[in-house]
């Protein structure tokens, strides 16, 4: 369970090509593997957009017989205020349109944010492996 | 940084990304497409995206963008190669790629290019007027 730091925009390919080989060792199919990667892409971008720099933390986790891939991207940036607001479509503090955070979470099975005003972020994606061949 | 090429081919551009899309990379291309439509005139662009394995937000509002800033300048922009998961990932993202055309390959590309399927936003033809005939036949 190693981090991986996010610093530059290299970073974040470096990110995805991470969570690619990540997701396709553990056996997750093409789709899933893109829809990890993708929403790799966009929270590490976001580290980078909202918080200069921070880490991906990348898990696989196993419970009976149900695996799932566990990733976390923390950053210690200037935090989010309104969590609600942030996932909803459309809302942007950045640039772009904001798809960032409530499309990501329609690519995973679980979607967890916590953050402080000033502390930092930290969020958590768990995509599980579909049980059979 | 590598420049992506950016072909001509009458008056259709075709620009094949193969490589992985830096950030500064795509915000370059983008420049560089628009830039060559204005100096060539060109009707129509092609993005061959079959390379690409990742479109998140970034990239997806690039070739958005890029196809209106096109669209804008008289050419409409085509997209070809979007594999079947980029697909899924882009409506579940909640991507809109809007007005932007999609091929499957490049020959079914270059052939809505040349039938002329692809009308620009802004092209109108000049309605004719009809003449005043003088004594049609009652």
């Amino acid at each position: 369970m190693d981090a991986y730091l996010i610093k530059s925009y290299d970073d974040v390919v470096g990110a995805r090509h991470l969570v690619r080989a990540q997701t396709k060792e553990m056996g997750f199919g093409l789709v899933d593997q893109t829809r990890l990667t993708t929403v790799a892409s966009e929270l590490t971008r976001n580290i980078l957009l909202y918080a200069g720099e921070g880490k991906m933390i990348l898990d696989q986790v196993i419970n009976g017989t149900e695996t799932s891939l566990k990733i976390d991207f923390i950053d210690e940036g200037p935090g989010i205020p309104d969590v609600e607001l942030a996932m909803k479509d459309g809302y942007t503090s950045g640039e772009g349109l904001g798809n960032g955070l409530p499309g990501s979470k329609r690519l995973v099975d679980e979607f967890r944010i916590v953050s402080e005003p000033g502390k930092g972020t930290r969020i958590t994606v768990i995509k599980w492996l579909p049980a059979g061949g | 940084m590598e420049k992506i090429p950016i072909l001509k081919f009458g008056d259709t551009l075709i620009v094949t990304i193969q490589t992985e899309l830096h950030d500064r990379t795509a915000i370059a291309l983008q420049e560089d497409i628009i830039g060559a439509v204005q100096k060539h005139n060109s009707r129509a662009v092609i993005i061959d995206v079959s390379s690409i394995e990742i479109v998140d937000s970034f990239i997806g509002r690039m070739l958005s963008n890029t196809a209106e800033m096109a669209s804008m300048m008289n050419a409409s922009v085509v997209l070809v190669g979007i594999s079947p998961a980029v697909a899924i990932t882009l409506v579940e993202l909640g991507l809109n790629l809007g007005d932007v055309r999609t091929a499957l390959d490049l020959e079914s590309a270059i052939e809505m290019v040349g039938s002329g399927v692809l009308v620009s936003h802004d092209q109108t033809k000049p309605e004719s007027v009809p003449e005043e005939t003088a004594g049609n036949a009652s």
